[in-house]
């Protein structure tokens, strides 16, 4: 009896500390907001605007002083901002729980080539992390494996859903790739000289990568025996329905990784991570390769570099015209995902204007991802997947949100943290 | 029967040199006593002491006579050193000569001692007599001698405190007896454990330096007769206490710190330096420590590959730069100081490297006392490095000036035995010469030098095939033509430039020949001249990196006008104020102030606040973890602050200006903090507070318990035990300081020395923390000990007590948002500072990260959106709150009149995103201006090409090179540990 009274204590509590936001119903009512300034995510904006939806579409993006009717619910949002939906590119939410809990890790398979190998299905929807995410803005992500040559195929979810199929948005979207370094160092604890040289295995390393690549191009003319599973998950960059997410650095690596992918007729190729970029933006227009960025929250690798070196990077790259977004692969990344709008922010105050510096984390991300036809921006007929924020959304101070939609739906912006935080207030409160 | 010829050859050498004593049975007992006569020649007594023309007599290994009139009697066997120079041979006093190496213990990490009967620490050595292990090594010796050595001071090099050494004369041909100079030449330490125990305390330097402390002070108490049991590592150290101290450090940083070790027991170290010392002269220089210095120099970076030449460092290059003119600039800063061939690959490269030090402006006087005089006086021996009357009779004989690269070094004489190195006899016979065999003439061309000299034949036009050696003063020469073999053997004429000998032609017939010369070879002392106009050495700067200061800022007087003040003040935010910085100080608060010759700055639309201040940070040193005990209050981080580490400067391009620098988290009792400014370019001294707070850093949670081992053995593994931990530390603290107050002798121990500290209330505890259980329980030991915890840092579950918390009056400095990165924190929220505020408890935002701690006004944004502090309040997070904490609150935090005038100039609101630094100031010196970072940035490029440049000349000149080396940075959290 003990026991169960015990058993049922345990769980009532669990439950009440565990209890994940239960997503958000469909929209059946039409929702309109005015008077906020809208940033609309292509580098405009308009003030004490009108923004519009239904069925989880955009129907409406204009001025508020335009005399049209209201639909739905009118939200009164004066002094506001509304944003279209921040998106993380190279995220790997819900791939783990907790960092130093190897049984909470899904993020890393064996093997080196492993393209067969998708995300969508250790996503996590209910992670404590993932709703997280959406007290400050970041409603979608990309959700990349880790590891490896290829790491295996990524696919980018909405993150107000109850399972992995539900949170789906994008499925199998990319395939991702770790580019090997051009340099090694000597192995100091055999005695080795421990200075970095030119590696002379790198060649061989490309040589491998090209050759995976023609194999699986040859296997999918057809005409084969037996199933190859790997190669044909590689069919899409092929015919272009996939793109190669290319993660490398330096400049000699970013320039083999687009050049030999390209020669070998991969259609869309995204260069991620990209340290170096900045000497090869020629080739990344020509090709029209889109750059996804390290977080600008972390050190210039040499002493030599300037302490700004990772904020200004982005500047730098839309400025000879390439398409730039903001990747999260990185120390503690998951949990830090959720910063996101800073880093946005962070390339700003180091020379990106404002809305373009948006544009970053909304359809240049969407671009990239191959998603901007449905979302990305607050344009009519795209997702109503948006928020609104007290202030500006890429600074702390005005990063409070009130209110947020995925694809209409009307979503909770409770997490395990506000819960804390209430139940502990109320603690001392009542006291 | 070989190995018996072997060992009959041996014996015979032995007899010969036998001790007077000795019985012989293989002969009659003879004694050599030869006088040797050296005459005419340049003699070099003592680098200052040159007798032009003078005789050196030596009998019985000594120097018996020396000067312009000696006597020279009937029976020496002289020698005319006409045009030749007799210096003394030189002495190394840093040598493993004849010592193997120890071997590694490849098994695991263990806490305990391995050897018993001796000190508690394996590394801890000063028992080791290498004389056992001893074993003249004929090779390296020859080696020795043909650098010019005549002396070597030997000993193993394995662990901290290493034991005696032994001063060898490097004599061939003698027994032990007679090389072993001096049996305790000396007592060697360094910071490096012995590798022949894998006991892992300690395994940081501050652990060593601590370390070492202890050890003293025991055998102090043990020499007192004050223990129950032997130990005879400690007996051996008091009776190496008067014996000559050598510490061999790895750069200039460390020799600061052994010899601030030294001197905290009155015990001078020689310091074996790393040949860094340029780096910071002054700071070398007020040591007032003799100095042994390698000759050891790195080559060129081969720098052809621009990629990878792009990713070397300006301090890895212009380390190639400056590091020839180390000896020079040390001797012109008159510090006491020999040179040794400790680190050199080949024994070879000495002369090369010393050469180009020469080169680089180092005196050659100076080096020759380094390699003599300076040697035997640091050694205490006046009877080496010097040719006078009664001395050791160890002497080289040259062709010319020692260092001189065209000098050829002819005998090395050890004891008076003479070891030939090249062949006196062999004339230099380099030149053209006109050759006339059976009637046919040849043309010879004679290069090289000693017995390498080499000949190439010519008739006519043509090439013939030859063969040529010269030694033993005989010629032979074969010259291979069309109509066969001819050979010749012959020697030089006598005071002439000429040759003659007997030719064999094919058929066996035999003639004469002759060679007259043509022409000497060309002069070199043109080509020497020539090399020294070359040295191009770049500026040292403060630290030695790329964005290091060439000149320190200096305390100004700043007046910054019309500027919006956060004082994080009962004043809040003043609107178009003025702020008046003077002699270091918050001067004057107010409107339309003025002051004479002040710099002033127009502040409008920007934002002046006090400069933030870091609770938790790792940076700016070179150890953060002492892991190797589960407690450790015996180190500090004050040991091993590293001014040199670019982060400083990162975080003042942030607005931090002091930081708290913590021991990590490896153990419960962990080591005591460095409060610093961030003064980029003064030393770690010039950068610790003065009166400098007490803080230790204590831990708690799944680093100390060892959670990501996959076998902890160390106690404790868990949370329970922690708690007892604490309880067994302090009740013997306790016990101590009772005993201590008694009046009553006790052994001096620093760790219970720190922690009494902490029952008197003297010094403050800053505890990594993490769930509500372990916090609790921490202020309830504390509260039974009867004092209190001073902050609980990270305390991420802090909201949860919060109110125990304010009642116990501890104060919290935490992440704004950091969690999820392990199981103790998955219950964090970035509303905990704003609870813990609420409920009264004093919040901190910390970094605990490199990174983060450049930017740590959005951290502190962060609690407006988390929380709804307001913008005082959060900046006060980063402020004044840290500085309460840190007990620092009457100095900084705050802009207050009469405070030190460590402000920061924002371009922005500062806790918004878009803020950045423009100028940040500590006590008055801008050590960040943006302007001049852009400057420096310029710079930086432009002395990188200018040193590529250098070192492709170097390439293309034949010199060698090395592959490209990158420095990574070093990241520091609280679980970093060192090796």
């Amino acid at each position: 009896m003990k026991n169960l009274l015990y058993s049922l204590l345990f769980f009532f509590v669990i439950a009440n500390i565990n209890a994940q936001q239960t997503p958000a119903n469909k929209q059946t009512t039409a929702i309109s907001i005015e008077g906020a300034t809208a940033h609309l995510g292509n580098g405009k904006v308009i003030e004490n605007s009108l923004i519009m939806f239904s069925d989880g579409k955009i129907t409406f993006v204009g001025s508020a002083m335009q005399r049209i009717a209201r639909l739905g619910t009118v939200i009164k949002a004066e002094g506001k901002h509304i944003y279209p939906g921040f998106i993380a590119v190279n995220a790997s939410l819900g791939l783990a729980e907790i960092d130093a809990v190897k049984a909470t890790l899904d993020y890393d398979e064996i093997g080196s080539m492993n393209p067969h190998v998708r995300s969508i299905i250790a996503y996590n929807a209910e992670s404590k992390v993932v709703e997280s995410m959406r007290p400050n803005g970041v409603l979608m992500a990309q959700i990349t494996p880790r590891g490896g040559v290829i790491s295996g195929t990524s696919s980018v979810v909405q993150l107000d859903a109850w399972n992995w199929e539900d949170a789906t948005f994008k499925v199998d979207d990319a395939i991702h790739m770790n580019w090997p370094g051009s340099f090694t160092r000597g192995r100091w604890w055999l005695g080795e000289d421990p200075a970095l040289k030119a590696d002379p295995k790198y060649a061989d390393y490309v040589e491998n990568i090209k050759s995976y690549l023609a194999n699986a191009k040859l296997y999918l003319k057809g005409n084969n025996d037996k199933k190859h599973l790997p190669f044909e998950a590689t069919k899409g960059l092929f015919d272009g329905s996939q793109k190669l997410f290319i993660h490398a650095n330096g400049q000699k690596e970013l320039t083999d990784a687009v050049t030999v992918t390209k020669d070998l007729g991969v259609k869309n190729v995204v260069i991620v991570n990209a340290e170096g970029a900045e000497s090869i933006t020629d080739l990344l227009v020509k090709h029209n390769v889109g750059v996804v960025l390290q977080r600008p929250h972390r050190n210039p690798n040499s002493e030599d570099d300037a302490y700004d070196y990772t904020y200004t990077i982005a500047k730098t790259l839309v400025d000879k015209g390439v398409t730039v977004a903001i990747g999260m692969e990185g120390q503690m990344e998951r949990m830090n995902t959720r910063n996101l709008p800073f880093y946005a922010g962070t390339f700003s105050a180091h020379g990106l204007d404002k809305e373009v510096a948006l544009q970053l984390i909304t359809s240049n991300a969407a671009n990239i991802l191959g998603i901007n036809d449905k979302v990305g921006t607050l344009e009519v007929g795209k997702d109503a997947t948006l928020f609104i924020s007290e202030g500006d959304a890429l600074d702390m101070k005005g990063n409070i949100i009130n209110k947020a939609y995925i694809q209409g739906r009307d979503i909770s912006l409770e997490t395990h943290h506000t819960k804390l935080w209430k139940r502990y207030s109320n603690k001392y409160k009542s006291k | 029967m070989r190995k018996l010829l072997f060992l009959l050859f041996f014996l015979s050498l032995s007899v010969s040199y036998a001790q007077d004593y000795f019985p012989t049975d293989k002969g009659v007992k003879t004694t050599k006593n030869t006088t040797f006569a050296f005459t005419n020649a340049t003699i070099y007594v003592t680098p200052t002491d040159v007798i032009k023309k003078g005789t050196l007599l030596i009998k019985d290994g000594k120097v018996v006579g020396v000067g312009r009139s000696v006597k020279i009697p009937e029976n020496a066997i002289t020698t005319d050193l006409e045009g030749k120079n007799i210096y003394p041979s030189f002495i190394d006093l840093y040598s493993d000569f004849g010592i193997a190496k120890p071997k590694n213990n490849r098994s695991g990490d263990q806490y305990e001692a391995n050897r018993s009967g001796y000190y508690w620490n394996d590394h801890i050595r000063p028992d080791i007599n290498p004389l056992g292990d001893f074993k003249f090594d004929s090779r390296k010796a020859k080696e020795m001698i043909n650098a010019g050595f005549g002396v070597v001071n030997t000993h193993m090099h394995d662990g901290i405190i290493r034991g005696n050494g032994l001063l060898i004369a490097l004599n061939p041909n003698a027994s032990d007896a007679y090389r072993l100079l001096n049996e305790n030449s000396g007592q060697f330490l360094s910071f490096n454990k012995s590798v022949t125990s894998r006991q892992s305390y300690p395994n940081s330097r501050m652990g060593a330096m601590a370390l070492l402390r202890q050890t003293y002070l025991d055998a102090d108490w043990y020499a007192k007769g004050n223990m129950n049991n032997k130990d005879l590592a400690l007996e051996a150290l008091n009776k190496n206490k008067n014996l000559v101290q050598f510490f061999e450090v790895g750069n200039w940083l460390d020799a600061t710190r052994a010899d601030k070790v030294g001197d905290e027991f009155n015990i001078q170290y020689t310091i074996i330096g790393a040949g860094d010392e340029y780096e910071r002269i002054a700071d070398i220089k007020a040591l007032n420590a003799s100095f042994i210095i390698p000759v050891n120099f790195t080559n060129a970076f081969d720098v052809s590959n621009p990629l990878l030449a792009r990713q070397i460092s300006l301090r890895d290059m212009r380390k190639w730069n400056q590091e020839p003119s180390n000896l020079s600039v040390l001797a012109k800063n008159n510090i006491n100081f020999a040179l040794t061939t400790h680190g050199l690959k080949s024994v070879k490269s000495f002369h090369k490297n010393l050469q180009k030090a020469i080169k680089y402006g180092f005196d050659e006087e100076k080096a020759l006392a380094a390699l003599t005089t300076i040697p035997a006086s640091i050694i205490g021996n006046s009877e080496i490095g010097n040719l006078k009357e009664g001395s050791v009779a160890n002497f080289l004989i040259t062709s010319g000036d020692v260092f001189d690269s065209s000098t050829t070094l002819y005998e090395n004489w050890v004891q008076g035995q003479k070891n030939v190195i090249n062949d006196m006899t062999i004339r230099d016979i380099t030149g053209e010469y006109s050759l006339s065999v059976n009637n046919k003439s040849y043309k010879v061309t004679i290069t090289g030098s000693g017995a390498k000299q080499k000949a190439s034949i010519t008739q006519g036009d043509d090439k013939v095939k030859s063969t040529f050696s010269y030694s033993n003063e005989w010629i032979s020469m074969t010259l291979n033509e069309k109509s066969g073999y001819t050979r010749l053997i012959g020697k030089v004429i006598n005071d002439s430039n000429g040759m003659e000998g007997t030719a064999f032609d094919t058929e066996g017939n035999e003639s004469k020949w002759t060679a007259s010369m043509l022409m000497r070879k060309e002069d070199k002392k043109s080509r020497k001249k020539k090399e020294m106009s070359t040295v191009e050495v770049v500026p040292v700067s403060y630290p030695n990196l790329g964005f290091g200061n060439f000149s320190q800022p200096k305390t100004e007087t700043i007046l910054i006008k019309n500027v919006t003040v956060w004082t994080s003040e009962e004043a809040g935010i003043l609107k178009n104020t003025d702020v008046l910085l003077k002699d270091g100080k918050i001067a004057e608060i107010g409107n339309n102030l003025s002051a004479r010759r002040a710099t002033v700055i127009d502040g409008t639309g920007k934002h002046l606040t006090a400069g933030i201040i870091d609770e938790h940070s790792h940076i700016a040193a070179s150890a953060i973890n002492e892991g190797g005990q589960n407690s450790s209050a015996e180190v500090t981080i004050e040991d091993v602050v590293d001014p040199t580490d670019i982060n400083i400067y990162r975080n003042i391009s942030g607005g931090t200006t002091t930081s708290q620098i913590l021991h990590g988290s490896a153990n419960p009792i962990g080591g005591r903090s460095a409060i610093i400014k961030l003064k980029w370019g003064e030393n770690a001294d010039e950068m610790i507070y003065e009166n400098t707070p007490k803080f230790i850093k204590f831990a708690l949670g799944e680093n100390v318990k060892q959670s990501r081992y996959s076998n902890g053995t160390r106690f404790p593994q868990t949370r329970m035990g922690v708690e007892q931990l604490f309880i067994d530390y302090f009740t013997r603290a306790k016990e101590y300081d009772a005993l201590k107050k008694s009046g009553k002798p006790y052994r001096k121990d620093i760790e219970l020395d720190v922690l009494a500290e902490i029952l008197n209330k003297e010094r403050f505890i800053s505890c990594h923390s993490y769930v509500q259980s372990e916090i609790n329980m921490l202020m309830k030991v504390a509260e039974k000990f009867d004092f209190n915890i001073n902050t609980f840092t990270h305390i991420l579950e802090g909201y949860k007590v919060a109110d125990k918390m304010a009642k116990h009056g501890v104060g919290g400095s935490t992440f704004s948002d950091w969690w999820a990165y392990k199981y103790e924190v998955i219950d964090a929220i970035p509303y905990n500072a704003a609870i813990m505020h609420n409920v009264g408890v004093t919040v901190a935002i910390n970094s605990d990260d490199r990174e983060m701690s450049r930017r740590l006004n959005q951290e502190a944004a962060k609690t407006m959106k988390y929380g709804g502090l307001s913008e005082i309040d959060a900046w006060n997070t980063v402020t004044i709150n840290p500085a309460k904490l840190l007990h620092i609150d009457d100095r900084v935090g705050s802009i207050k009149e009469g405070k030190d005038a460590d402000v920061v100039l924002w371009s922005d609101y500062p806790m918004s995103i878009y803020a950045k630094v423009e100028k940040t100031i500590i006590e008055g010196k801008v050590f960040f201006d943006r302007q001049e970072d852009l400057k420096k940035r310029k710079a930086i490029t432009q002395e990188k090409s200018r040193l590529i440049n250098m070192m492709l000349q170097e390439k293309l000149g034949g010199g060698k090179t090395i592959p490209p080396m990158i420095r990574k940075d070093r990241d520091f959290h609280c679980d970093t540990l060192e090796e």
